[in-house]
C-alpha cells in the first residue's frame, strides 16, 4: 500500500489542504474529507509524487462537489511529471492552477 | 433521511469461496470484466474448453496472485463467469487457463499451461513504453487489465459530418510526432497528436485516418536490417487486443492511463471538427499460424476464432499466417461488440477495414454473395452513422473494388482510381477515357451507391509517398531485410528523369509540379479524397514502398519539410480549402447531367488512344461552377474553354504550371482571365477555372505561364 497523508490548513480566508504521498485507488476516498463548503479551497500537491488514474478521477470529482457547493478549488505545486500526466490525459483542463503557494 | 445507496445491489454478496477470494456466480454477458458493487465480473467465451481458470496477478508481478477455477455451474451455456469481490482494478492484472483437448486436426488447440489474454481486455500491459525490450521469459508477457471507462466527455458530439465532405488524412500516431523536428511535449503519443490539431486545422482536413491503434507488440517481426539489426513491427498489423488501445503510443502508458490520453485526443479533434477514423486489422490476429504463439484466441477456442484446413491448419487469406473466421456467428459477435465499444466509449466516427475482403469469406474461405457480418455492421443501431469504409481486397487475391457487398453504406479504398490518376499522371497512353469516369466518382463501378462509396486516393501507407511516386521508377525495399523482395511492383510511378534524390533544378521542378497535379485531380475529384500524412509536404521514404518496418526517419514526418517546402504546403491548403468552397466537386450522388466534357476544343473531348488532355466542367448548387483541364502531356495545348454560364467569368484558381504564388489563389480571391475564351495550358499540368460574378474592382488579370519541361 502507498503512502498517503493530508493536513489542513489555513492561509488567509482559504482552505488549505496540503497532501503527501501517492493519490491512487488505495488513497484516493480519503481526498472528499478536505472539502469545506464555501469560500476558497487550495489544493497543495507539491508533495505528490504521483496521481494514478482513480486518484486523477477523484481529484475531478473532488473538483465538480466543490462547485455544487459553492468553494472555489484551486490546485497548485503540482510536479512536472504530475503535471504532464494531467495534460496529456486532458484533466488538466478542467482545474484552477494557482501558481505559488504561501504556508 | 435515509438514502439507500443506488448502488447497492441485493446479489451483491459472496456466495462461494475460491482460492481465498469471495466469489458469485457473475453475469454472463457483456463479456470482459464488468465493475460491480464491491468487486469485479469477469466472463469468456469457450465452446469446447472442458474448464477455465481466472488467473490474477498483482500488477507487474512475476508469479500469479491466485488461480480461480470456475465451478461448473457458472457456465451457462459456453460461457463461464463469476465475480470475485474485493480487487483493486487498478493493481490487477488477469488471464485465463483454458482447459480441453489438443487434438490439431479437429481445430482443437487448447494448451492449460498457458495463461491467455482475455479477447475482451480493456487494456493490455506488456508493451507499456514503445521500443522498450521485451522478456520473453517473463511468464504470461501479455497481460488483461481491467480499464476505469467513465471519462468527461463533456459536451462531445460525433462531429457528423456528411461523407461527401470529407477530407480524409490517414496518418500514424507515432510517425506523426516521433520525429526530433515534432517540437511537441511527448514526441509519438497521442498526446503529441493532439498538440498538432492547430497544424490539421490550418491544413483544412476535417478526418484523421489512424493506422492500427490496437494493442500491438512493435517486436513482432522476424526481420533484420541489412547489418542484422532486428526491424520492428512499426505499422502495427498485428493485433494483440482488439478493445486496448495501444499504451505504447501514450506518453502515459506506463501509468496505464493510455485510454483517457486516448480519450482526450479524440474529444480535442471533435472540438476542432475533425473526424476520427480508425484502421482495424479484423483479418487475422499476431498469433500467426501454427507455428506462432498462443496469446489469446488459439488457447479459448481455435475453431471458433480462425478459418482451418480440413487438416486443421490454417488459411492464410491475410498473408500473415492466419485468418480471422469472420462470418462464425460468435465472431461475427466479437466485431459487432469491439465495434460498438469504440464507438460508445470513443466516440469514434469511423472504420477502415483492413483486407475487408477476408470479412465476406466463409469459414472455408468461399466468399458469400450475402456475408452476415458485413450485413450486419451495415444495419446495426450503433453503427448507424459510422463511415464504414473496406479495403476491398485480401492477400489470397479476392479483390472486389466496385463489387464489395455494401447494403447501401460501405464506401471502399478505389484501388482503381489510384492506378488510373497515376498512370494517368505520368503519361501513359489509352488513360483518359477511364480517367473520367474516375474523376466523377467511378460511376462503373458505384453506380447505385453513389460518388461516397468511393474513397479516392493516389497515395496510402501501403505504397510510395506522392514524392517518392514522381521521384522512383521502382521501389527500394532493401532496409526491409528482404533484399527488396518485399512490397508491390506495380507502382505506375515515374522518376521524372532521374531515379531518387537529384540536384537537377529542372527535373525537381517537373516532380514538384507533378505532385501539385496529383492533388489537384485528386481534390477536385468527386467521391471522398484521402491525403496520406506527409505529402502535403513533399515526404519521401528514399524509394522504400513498405515501411512497415522502419521506426525511423524513413517513416516519420519530418516538420522542417514544412519550412523547407511551403510552396506545396500552400497549395494543398488552398486546395482544400477551395475544395470545401465548391458543392460542384462533391456531390454524393453521381451528377451525370452536370457535367460536361472538354478537349483541346470545348465540348469535344478527345477520348482516344494517344490522347492526354482532358477538360471537365462540373456544376453545382446555387450557380457553382468549376472547370478542371488535365493535361499529362508533355506538349502544351491552346484550349478553347466552355462559355461558362450566363452572368459568370472563369477566374484562375489555380495553375500547376504558374510559378508560386501565381500557381493557387486562395479562395474568393480568384482573378478574371486576360483572354476569356482561351487558356494554353501547359505541359504536364493542371488548370482548375471557377465560374465567378464579375466584381466592381477586378483583380489583376492573370495571364496563363508556359515553362519549359523535359520530355520523358
Amino acid at each position: 500500500m502507498s503512502s498517503f497523508e493530508m493536513s489542513l490548513g489555513r492561509v488567509g480566508d482559504a482552505t488549505t489542504a496540503i497532501l503527501v504521498g501517492e493519490i491512487d485507488s488505495g488513497s484516493a476516498h480519503q481526498l472528499f474529507a478536505v472539502l469545506v463548503p464555501g469560500g476558497q479551497m487550495l489544493i497543495d500537491l507539491s508533495s505528490v509524487s504521483y496521481v494514478s488514474s482513480s486518484g486523477l478521477r477523484a481529484l475531478l470529482l473532488l473538483h465538480r462537489q466543490a462547485r455544487e457547493q459553492d468553494t472555489r478549488m484551486a490546485i497548485t505545486g503540482v510536479a512536472d511529471e504530475v503535471r504532464f500526466v494531467m495534460a496529456a490525459t486532458g484533466f488538466l483542463d478542467f482545474f484552477e492552477i494557482a501558481e505559488g503557494v504561501h504556508r | 433521511m435515509t438514502v439507500i445507496d443506488s448502488r447497492t445491489r441485493i446479489d451483491s454478496h459472496p456466495t462461494h469461496r475460491i482460492a481465498g477470494y469471495e466469489v458469485r456466480t457473475g453475469r454472463p454477458y457483456p463479456f470482459g470484466v464488468t465493475s460491480v458493487p464491491g468487486g469485479l465480473t469477469f466472463s469468456v467465451y469457450s465452446d469446447r474448453a472442458r474448464s477455465m481458470t481466472l488467473v490474477l496477478f498483482e500488477r507487474g508481478k512475476d508469479e500469479p496472485l491466485a488461480e480461480l477455477e470456475f465451478p461448473a455451474d457458472f457456465r451457462v451455456g459456453s460461457v463461464f463467469s463469476m465475480t470475485v469481490f474485493g480487487l483493486d482494478p487498478e493493481t490487477l492484472e488477469y488471464g485465463f487457463r483454458a482447459d480441453g483437448p489438443f487434438d490439431p486436426v479437429r481445430g482443437d488447440r487448447f494448451d492449460a499451461s498457458q495463461i491467455l489474454v482475455d479477447p475482451h481486455a480493456r487494456l493490455i500491459s506488456g508493451r507499456e513504453v514503445w521500443g522498450s525490450p521485451p522478456n520473453r521469459d517473463r511468464i504470461y508477457p501479455y497481460r488483461s487489465r481491467p480499464l476505469l471507462e467513465d471519462f468527461h466527455w463533456g459536451d462531445d458530439r460525433p462531429p457528423g459530418i456528411p461523407m461527401e465532405e470529407l477530407v480524409i488524412y490517414e496518418t500514424h500516431v507515432r510517425g506523426f510526432t516521433r520525429h526530433p523536428s515534432s517540437g511537441v511535449s511527448a514526441p509519438g503519443t497521442y498526446a503529441g497528436l493532439r498538440e498538432k490539431i492547430p497544424y490539421l486545422r490550418e491544413l483544412g482536413v476535417n478526418c484523421v485516418e489512424l493506422m492500427p491503434i490496437f494493442e500491438f507488440d512493435e517486436f513482432d517481426n522476424p526481420h533484420t536490417d541489412s547489418e542484422g539489426n532486428p526491424l520492428r513491427n512499426y505499422w502495427g498489423y498485428n493485433t494483440l487486443g482488439f478493445f486496448a488501445p495501444k499504451a505504447g503510443y501514450a506518453a502515459t502508458g506506463k501509468y496505464g492511463m493510455q485510454a483517457d490520453e486516448f480519450k482526450a485526443l479524440v474529444k480535442e479533434l471533435h472540438r476542432a471538427g475533425i473526424e476520427v477514423i480508425l484502421d482495424v486489422v479484423f483479418n487475422h490476429t499476431a498469433e500467426g499460424n501454427e507455428n506462432g504463439p498462443t496469446i489469446s484466441f488459439r488457447g479459448l477456442d481455435n475453431t471458433t476464432y480462425y478459418m482451418l484446413t480440413p487438416e486443421g491448419y490454417y488459411y492464410n487469406f491475410s498473408g500473415t499466417g492466419n485468418t480471422m473466421n469472420c462470418n462464425h456467428p460468435v465472431v461475427r459477435g466479437f466485431i459487432l461488440d469491439c465495434l460498438r465499444y469504440w464507438v460508445a466509449e470513443y466516440h469514434i466516427d469511423g472504420f477502415r477495414f483492413d483486407l475487408a475482403a477476408i470479412l465476406d469469406r466463409a469459414g472455408d474461405g468461399t466468399p458469400l454473395p450475402n456475408p452476415p457480418l458485413l450485413e450486419q455492421l451495415a444495419y446495426d443501431p450503433l453503427l448507424r452513422n459510422c463511415k464504414l469504409i473496406a479495403e476491398a481486397w485480401d492477400a489470397a487475391g479476392l479483390y472486389e473494388v466496385g463489387s464489395f457487398p455494401s447494403y447501401g453504406r460501405w464506401s471502399e479504398w478505389n484501388g482503381k482510381y489510384r492506378d488510373t490518376v497515376r498512370r494517368f499522371l505520368k503519361g501513359d497512353s489509352g488513360v483518359v477515357g477511364e480517367l473520367a469516369t474516375r474523376v466523377i466518382g467511378s460511376p462503373d463501378l458505384y453506380d447505385g451507391r453513389g460518388a461516397i462509396a468511393s474513397i479516392n486516393f493516389v497515395t496510402a501507407h501501403d505504397g510510395f509517398t506522392l514524392n517518392d511516386l514522381v521521384s522512383y521508377n521502382d521501389k527500394h525495399n532493401e532496409a526491409n531485410g528482404e533484399g527488396n523482395a518485399d512490397g508491390a511492383n506495380d507502382n505506375n510511378s515515374w522518376n521524372c528523369g532521374v531515379e531518387g534524390p537529384t540536384t537537377d533544378p529542372g527535373v525537381n521542378a517537373l516532380r514538384l509540379r507533378q505532385m501539385k497535379n496529383a492533388m489537384a485531380v485528386l481534390l477536385t475529384s468527386q467521391g471522398v479524397p484521402m491525403i496520406l500524412s506527409g505529402d502535403e509536404v513533399g515526404r519521401t521514404q528514399l524509394g522504400n514502398n513498405n515501411t512497415y518496418c522502419q521506426d525511423n526517419e524513413l517513416s516519420w514526418f519530418d516538420w522542417t519539410l514544412g519550412e523547407s517546402n511551403p510552396e506545396l504546403f500552400r497549395f494543398v491548403r488552398h486546395l482544400i480549402a477551395f475544395r470545401h468552397a465548391h458543392p460542384a466537386l462533391r456531390p454524393a450522388w453521381h451528377p451525370y447531367d452536370a457535367v460536361t466534357w472538354h478537349g483541346v476544343r470545348a465540348g469535344e473531348p478527345d477520348w482516344s488512344a494517344e490522347s492526354r488532355f482532358l477538360a471537365v466542367t462540373r456544376h453545382g448548387p446555387d450557380g457553382d461552377v468549376v472547370h478542371v483541364a488535365m493535361n499529362a502531356h508533355w506538349e502544351a495545348h491552346d484550349t478553347q474553354l466552355p462559355q461558362p454560364p450566363p452572368g459568370l467569368e472563369w477566374c484562375l484558381a489555380a495553375d500547376t504550371a504558374a510559378p508560386a504564388p501565381h500557381d493557387v489563389h486562395p479562395a474568393g480571391t480568384e482573378p478574371p482571365l486576360t483572354h476569356p475564351g482561351r487558356y494554353l495550358v501547359a505541359p504536364r499540368s493542371t488548370v482548375i477555372l471557377v465560374g465567378r460574378a464579375p466584381s466592381d474592382q477586378p483583380p489583376e488579370k492573370e495571364s496563363p505561364w508556359l515553362s519549359p519541361l523535359p520530355s520523358p
